[in-house]
């Protein structure tokens, strides 16, 4: 059993003997068949949202259309409305920065973590490694849980050390201020996500030539450039398409922030993409206008992941 | 790895290595040690750092709430049938698209990666009118329907690898000894495909139980709850929080998970890397 586990799993899809499809050559209906399943269900539940969603970003689809009026057929206005109104602006500057802070802290601590694993102590290395995996492992709902504890304003561990080392936090209220509330958010989310990169960029390490580092070293090249010139080519794809699920999650990230919010924080100030969206729609039945945003969102992913996706588009057409 | 690493460079990485292991694995210490605790210790100016006399009080507790074992009964059958139809689903389409050549294949394999880019919070509104439009609302049924098509492309993605890595010629070997085709397929294949079906079950399993967003959107019924949505109406600000009741019920939720977590753990690292992941 686990022979076989292993020998399909490290078999690339390359590796079978006639190429992926040694049956049939001629056109049968057979496989068209057999994707209808999986394409219904794609189609269903995610093909029809989008295609209903840009129909709804274009009506006035309010409450009282929610209420059995049907909507009127606005074209652009809800758009309009939407690039005139400072506060769109402000929570996708927000957005923005905070997907980028947090994508840029997670991936300097995970590459660190994985680069210097390789200089640890295997003991030592195992420790990290479990403790890794126990923070990736923890449920997103769950892992909220215990940091909204950890930072209870009464009885939360981290006023108590802030307190005993001396400093005024006694009673502090963490979710009060937007700027302290997305550090607490900033905390939880690099937390989450930092095993990830780790595991990630330590595995493309252990393929990283040593010969060639040591002949770097020979040649006289300094921790830094060797760095440069012989580490990071070799784990540069894998940073790429890390750093670019990173920008993703980061930039739609929703659980986090709405429990903060739940958990005291001001809706108003704090509001990120995901949550605006929510709070507009589910929240306050304004659905076209909801739908506007979203579309928006969608738009912004794209905007903001594609010099990423060009650079690993680029590096499939060198290999 | 056979240079030797310096001395004072050992040391640092090692100092480094306990304190990522101590910031990592404290969240998850604190709430089991919390799970112990009686409202007392919870409520204390010094906090306790070790449950000795602790008991299990806040587990009966969690236990004897209706709200729990209604939201644990949705997040099983959200969970069970979300599993079971997209590995089917799934399973059918792995075998199309490596065992087969077809027009449309190759584009069928890139526009799953596409989907994956999709944020669910850049659709949910729209997922909830159309739920809405066809009564599903608070039922298992429509919260499935979304979570499917959630884990859908990784798992189409995965199996793929696992049955291309079957060689075919297996199969006819079987069929020259006397097997039917599907009697070859069913007898040969599919037993090695078992632990493929395991990883991305299981990833799917995880998926399911852990979802909040559209868990949320969907079930604003609070019979309706899935554990998640449960553990996250348990904080009130107004009334003093229950943190032991809590913790408690993280603990119950995270401990399969974790399990589970440690089974297809390489499976995760590698899967993740050939971006075909949701977070």
């Amino acid at each position: 059993m686990s022979r076989t586990l292993s020998d399909v799993e490290h078999r690339p899809v390359t590796d079978v003997p006639h190429g992926p499809a040694p049956r049939r050559t001629r056109t049968s209906p057979l496989p068209y068949a057999l994707l209808v399943p999986a394409v219904l269900a794609l189609a269903l539940a995610l093909g029809y949202p989008l295609v209903r969603q840009v129909v709804l970003s274009f009506q006035d689809f309010g409450l009282a259309q929610q209420f059995g009026r049907p909507p009127d057929w606005i074209g652009l206005d809800n758009y309009r409305e939407l690039v005139t109104d400072g506060y769109l602006w402000r929570v996708t500057a927000r957005s923005i920065a905070f997907c980028l802070v947090n994508a840029a802290l997670t991936m300097a601590i995970g590459v660190g973590l994985a680069l210097l694993m390789r200089h640890m102590s295997r003991g030592v290395r195992l420790l990290v490694q479990t403790g890794l995996l126990l923070a990736w492992a923890m449920p997103v709902v769950a892992s909220l849980t215990v940091w909204q504890w950890l930072f209870d304003t009464q009885y939360g561990v981290v006023n108590h050390v802030l307190t005993g080392l001396g400093l005024d936090y006694e009673g502090h209220g963490w979710l009060l201020r937007p700027l302290s509330f997305f550090f607490v958010a900033t905390v939880i989310v690099v937390w989450m996500s930092v095993p990830f990169v780790a595991f990630t960029v330590y595995a493309a390490l252990t393929q990283l030539p040593e010969e060639l580092v040591e002949a770097a070293e020979i040649d006289g090249a300094g921790a830094g450039s060797r760095f440069r010139h012989v580490v990071l080519p070799t784990i540069r794809p894998v940073l790429l398409v890390v750093g670019l699920l990173q920008v993703i999650w980061d930039l739609r990230v929703f659980t986090q922030i709405y429990i903060l919010q739940e958990a005291g924080g001001s809706a108003r100030d704090t509001n990120l993409l995901g949550t605006y969206i929510y709070r507009l729609g589910i929240g306050g039945g304004e659905f076209g206008m909801s739908a506007a945003v979203a579309i928006f969102m969608l738009a912004l992913t794209v905007v903001l992941t594609a010099p990423y996706v060009r650079a690993m588009l680029r590096q499939e057409g060198e290999t | 790895m056979s240079r030797p690493t310096p001395r004072a460079l050992r040391t640092t990485a090692n100092t480094v290595g306990v304190i990522a292991f101590l910031v990592a694995a404290f969240p998850v210490y604190w709430m089991v040690n919390s799970s112990f605790l009686a409202r007392n210790e919870i409520r204390s100016p010094t906090p306790t750092w070790v449950p000795f006399g602790g008991d299990l009080d806040n587990y009966r507790t969690v236990f004897g709430t209706d709200q729990f074992l209604d939201a644990l009964k949705v997040s099983l059958m959200v969970t069970g049938l979300t599993i079971a139809v997209a590995l089917l689903f799934a399973f059918v389409a792995a075998v199309a698209v490596s065992r087969f050549r077809f027009r449309g294949r190759l584009s069928f394999v890139v526009t799953l990666l596409v989907i994956q880019m999709i944020p669910v919070e850049g659709l949910f509104i729209s997922q909830y009118k159309m739920l809405e439009a066809m009564d599903l609302l608070n039922t298992v049924v429509g919260l499935t329907l979304v979570y499917v098509a959630g884990v859908l492309p990784f798992t189409i993605w995965t199996l793929r690898g696992f049955v291309a890595g079957v060689p075919y010629e297996l199969e006819e070997a079987a069929m020259m000894d006397g097997c039917s085709r599907p009697q070859a397929f069913f007898r040969v294949t599919l037993p090695l495909l078992a632990p493929g079906l395991v990883a991305t079950g299981v990833f799917g399993f995880i998926q399911a139980w852990n979802e909040f967003t559209l868990a949320l959107v969907v079930m604003t019924r609070e019979d309706q709850r899935t554990l998640p949505l449960w553990l996250s109406t348990f904080t009130d600000v107004n009334r003093g929080t229950d943190w032991g009741g809590i913790m408690a019920g993280s603990t119950l939720i995270a401990v399969p998970v974790i399990i589970f977590f440690l089974v297809v753990q390489g499976r995760m690292v590698s899967g993740l890397t050939s971006g075909a992941v949701k977070g």
